[in-house]
């Protein structure tokens, strides 16, 4: 199948959905590629790093839409500023789209796709399941944003983030709150520490404090009464209660007044985004201070975000940038191709180049928003998994077992020892005071060389085994005695013993020589 | 003729140095001079028993010693330490056969001096002697076979096998009996009926044991070599071979255990169960995840990772062996070190082929041995490693031995890679190992795999990082 890449023609937008490394692996799945000209140059990927990695150059972008088989592209498809179409409108049946596509904004074009018999896979419907964390672009993208958030503050912040303290006197280190510890969160806390602020963190879901205080940052507690969880499903946060709510605002309020910069994340998914910074808020900062609000696009978090725009209000530099990733276009490109290789992957078990859409999987499911004319979004809920359950079983199972062992009784050591002591006097009454004699030597030996094994190194239980090997050639003995016979047959017999226990008395102990020469410090 | 008092006193003296030998063994630094003393109690029990006994067949016996000398020598220098668990195997074969020899020769020989109950004990300790020594010779035989693949590693399981051992068991037990009677003037037919049976036992134990509990045989046959030495030291009434066999014995039997323990299991299990019978029982572990779970990466994504670590843990096994990988390994270790990172090796006691066979290997690739732990040394440090590298091993890393109450080899120690960062599993496919247990390690998230041939991936990623 051939894959097409066009250029992305978003004002803006200079990320790429294919990069020449990840070109290359993705041919190994048997895939032609074509990218249309110039569609990497943003991302600072040329022409002719793509044709390098096997990619065919194509300067039409309508015969790339219409030609190739499935379509890559980050942002949803939009109408070209210049030749006036969006591209599905050239789409045949059976061609594939896989995109953004932001399905719950997008009712109209899933719409128009539907109309074509097309296929559309929405790369932000992925399930946020662990096993499809490889494929989900959503969190590599926020990755990008929460590090980008802290270098753009940086940019627009007249201090350092370091302290320091030198000649010309004492540098104090910024002081970052970061609301919402999801993975944008999460990345800005780490690229904020990295440059030497104090971080604090807040999220409404408790069990990402461990998460924050892991990154060396501090949690910050609400002193509210009703433990409240704020977990939603699919790693975002819910709407909380109002009394929740307000001790969340009169915390934000005090932090306000105290902290440098403020980085929002806060997102819940199909709404606007919360208001937690409000003008108030806003005025109480101190001047020169810096808000990144990464929930701009959705409205933001900020009162006086406007989207796509720094503006300055109570001398506090709010900044509403919605597209950071494209701000890192080489790297987010980067992990965004990687994603989409990921993803093509699991649609092509088979590794032939060709796609299938296996309505069985889960994750494949998730993120089909079209197929074959039919709108299939929203998907069917996320299975639960049983596997707990039949754990307790076997737990269980295994505790049955384990009681239905019968203790030992405490005298049940003394049987081996009153038995061996009966065959010991038995043995003594009959046998000659010779045998008694060499019976005693043997035991003696038994018990040395328990004693003394026990001390060998485990690393040395090789060199330990061919030793042991060479000395108990020893037999060598018994045949030297015999050799003197004046039977042919025993003296035979006894010279063979002689010329293959040589070959181990002097093997044993040459490759034990061997051996240990190799160990050293 | 020497005076028997000072053979006596040579045999002690050899005694003690022998017993010195195996002491010397319990550290690297004292281990060369233990070897020592045993060439040196070897030489001193040789020739006082040459100059004390030997009348006449000089010439048989001063060839016998250099030919067989050089043979053993050249053996030595040209053994690969991967091949050392097939060399030991054939080693105790010999020992095997020279206890068959000699207690043949002393059979024939017809001591007139015993009558009585000293006769039926002598008849019993030389019967005794050629039957652990021809099974000791025809199950290392076997063993050697086996791991040196020229015969398949999987356990040969008859119809009625354990009938078929009591049977022979039986039979060797009744001309026993016979042979107390007949010792004093013939005999040969029941020796050879023994011997007989003798073989096939040693040939029919090894043969229904699996690749995965080699260790336990090559450590149990090194224990019957030692109880054929001593039991040929009872015939002859010579106490230095009693001492000798008394401590091999014992020093292969504590092998032994220790394996077994390693593995989890029982002795006798261990030689008539054969592990593929206990699966049957608990039903065919099905795949411990799902396939999609697998990441894998190539060999440069590996090499980054390693570049990224502090902490480094490298768990070898019988597929590092196989590979030849170990110099590989060790020039990696090498350039991570020079780097500030530390890297370390985990051994569990039963990788590879026999006790001890992965230190031997390190060793010869010049890995300094104070970087490289047992695995209860180091354990409980996997939470402190960053990447930890799986090298060929699968079921001394298999989680399932802690995780599934009914698995195979539920309860066994195992390495704990998984509460490290990430582990990287080196395999040549996801095929299971000599357990036949599926290995969840490989689905866990902070798993990544690296199919392929662990020489050629190994050489890949040295080339990455330096």
């Amino acid at each position: 199948m051939r894959i097409g890449v066009p250029r992305e023609n978003e004002e803006g937008e200079k990320r790429v959905a294919l990069t020449p490394d990840v070109a290359v692996k993705m041919q190994k799945l048997g895939f032609t590629l074509a990218i249309e000209s110039g569609a990497g140059a943003d991302a600072s990927y040329s022409d002719e790093e793509y044709e390098k990695a096997g990619v065919e150059i194509v300067s039409d972008p309508k015969e790339l839409w219409s030609s190739s088989d499935v379509i890559l592209k980050v942002r949803p498809p939009k109408a070209h500023p210049e030749l006036g179409f969006n591209g599905i409108e050239l789409m045949k049946r059976d061609q594939t789209i896989i995109s953004f596509l932001y399905p719950a904004m997008n009712g109209e074009m899933l719409q128009e796709m539907a109309e074509h018999g097309i296929n559309a896979l929405a790369m932000d419907s992925v399930p946020r399941i662990s096993r499809a964390q490889k494929m989900d672009a959503l969190s590599s993208m926020a990755n990008i944003a929460g590090y980008r958030a802290v270098v753009e503050a940086a940019q627009h912040f007249g201090r350092f983030f370091t302290g320091q303290i030198t000649a010309a006197g004492r540098i104090q280190p910024a002081k970052v709150l970061v609301i919402g510890a999801g993975v944008a969160g999460l990345a800005a806390i780490g690229a904020a520490k990295g440059m030497g602020a104090i971080v604090r963190a807040f999220d409404t879901r408790p069990e990402v404090k461990e998460q924050v205080e892991s990154m060396d940052a501090e949690f910050l507690m609400l002193d509210f009464p009703d433990d409240e969880d704020g977990s939603g499903s699919g790693g975002y946060a819910k709407t909380m209660s109002p009394e929740f709510i307000k001790a969340e605002m009169d915390l934000f309020a005090a932090q306000a007044a105290e902290v440098d910069i403020i980085i929002t994340t806060a997102l819940i998914p199909g709404k606007e985004a919360p208001e937690l910074i409000t003008e108030r808020m806003v005025a109480n900062m101190k001047p020169g201070s810096v808000i990144v609000d990464l929930a701009a696009e959705a409205g933001g978090n900020c009162k006086l975000t406007e989207a796509n725009k720094v503006v300055k209000k109570h001398g506090v530099t709010i900044i509403g940038y919605t597209n950071l990733p494209s701000r890192l276009a080489a790297q987010s490109s980067q992990l965004y191709a990687t994603n989409m290789l990921n993803l093509l992957t699991e649609l092509c078990p088979e590794k032939n180049g060709e796609i299938d859409i296996n309505m069985e999987d889960e994750v494949i499911r998730g993120a089909t928003v079209v197929k074959q004319g039919n709108i299939t979004w929203p998907p069917p809920a996320p299975r639960i998994s049983l596997a707990p359950k039949e754990d307790v079983g076997l737990k269980a199972k295994a505790q049955l077992e384990v009681e239905e062992q019968k203790p030992a009784h405490p005298l049940a050591f003394l049987i081996p020892l009153v038995v061996a002591g009966a065959a010991l006097f038995g043995l003594g009454a009959v046998a000659p005071t010779e045998f008694i004699g060499h019976l005693t030597v043997f035991v003696l030996s038994c018990f040395i060389g328990y004693m003394v094994i026990w001390g060998v190194s485990h690393s040395l239980h090789t060199p330990l085994m061919s030793v042991t090997n060479a000395i108990s050639s020893i037999i060598v003995i018994g045949a030297l005695i015999q050799i003197s016979s004046d039977s042919l047959v025993v003296s035979t017999l006894a010279a063979l013993a002689v010329f293959i226990t040589s070959i181990n008395i002097v093997g044993g102990f040459a490759v034990t020589q061997r051996m240990l020469r190799m160990f050293r410090k | 003729m020497m005076n028997s008092g000072i053979i006596t006193a040579s045999y002690i003296a050899a005694s003690a140095l022998f017993i010195m030998a195996l002491g010397g063994l319990a550290h690297q630094e004292s281990a060369r001079r233990g070897n020592f003393y045993g060439m040196l109690g070897m030489a001193i029990a040789v020739v006082v028993t040459i100059i004390g006994f030997v009348e006449n067949n000089e010439v048989l016996l001063v060839g016998g010693i250099v030919v067989g000398g050089i043979v053993g020598y050249i053996l030595a220098k040209r053994v690969e330490m991967t091949q050392m668990p097939e060399l030991v195997a054939v080693l105790h074969s010999l020992v095997g056969l020279a206890a068959v020899f000699v207690g043949w020769a002393n059979a024939l020989e017809h001591d007139t001096s015993l009558v009585g109950i000293a006769l039926s004990i002598h008849a019993v300790e030389t019967y005794l002697g050629i039957l652990i020594g021809a099974m000791t010779f025809s199950g290392s035989i076997m063993a050697y076979l086996k791991l040196s693949g020229k015969v398949g590693g999987k356990p040969l399981q008859l119809p009625g096998r354990h009938l078929f051992n009591i049977a022979l068991g039986v039979i060797a037990f009744y001309f026993m009996l016979q042979y107390m009677d007949t010792a004093a003037t013939g005999g040969v037919l029941e020796l050879s009926i023994m011997t007989i049976v003798a073989l096939l036992f040693g040939i029919h134990m090894v043969a229904a044991i699996g690749g995965a509990d080699m260790p336990v045989v090559v450590s149990m046959l090194n224990s019957y070599s030692g109880w054929a030495a001593a039991a040929m030291g009872f015939m002859l009434g010579n106490d230095l071979l009693i001492v000798v066999g008394a401590l091999v014995g014992s020093s292969g039997a504590i092998l032994s255990y220790i394996m077994c323990k390693a593995m989890n299991r029982k002795f006798l299990n261990v030689i008539f169960g054969g592990i593929g019978q206990k699966k049957s029982a608990a039903g065919p572990a099905g795949p411990a995840g799902n396939a999609e779970d697998i990441r894998s990466v190539e060999s440069d994504e590996a090499a980054d990772m390693l570049l990224h670590a502090k902490e480094v843990m490298i768990l070898p096994g019988y597929g590092m062996a196989v590979a030849q990988a170990q110099h590989t390994v060790f020039e990696i270790t090498k350039k991570l070190r020079d780097k500030g990172i530390n890297v370390r090796f985990g051994i569990h006691p039963v990788a590879g082929r026999m006790p001890g066979h992965m230190n031997v290997l390190l060793a010869e690739a010049k890995v300094p041995y104070d970087i490289v732990y047992e695995m209860e040394e180091i354990n409980e440090d996997f939470p402190n490693v960053d990447v930890s590298i799986v090298i060929g091993a699968n079921d001394i890393v298999n989680p399932a031995a802690q995780e599934v109450p009914d698995s195979p080899i539920a309860g066994m120690p195992v390495l704990e890679p998984w509460n490290g960062k990430q582990t990287i599993v080196m395999k040549r496919s996801m095929g299971t190992g000599y357990a036949g247990v599926d290995n969840p390690l490989f689905y866990k998230d902070n798993t990544r795999m690296l199919f392929g041939d662990a020489k050629e991936r190994l050489d890949q990623i040295l080339k990455a990082i330096s």
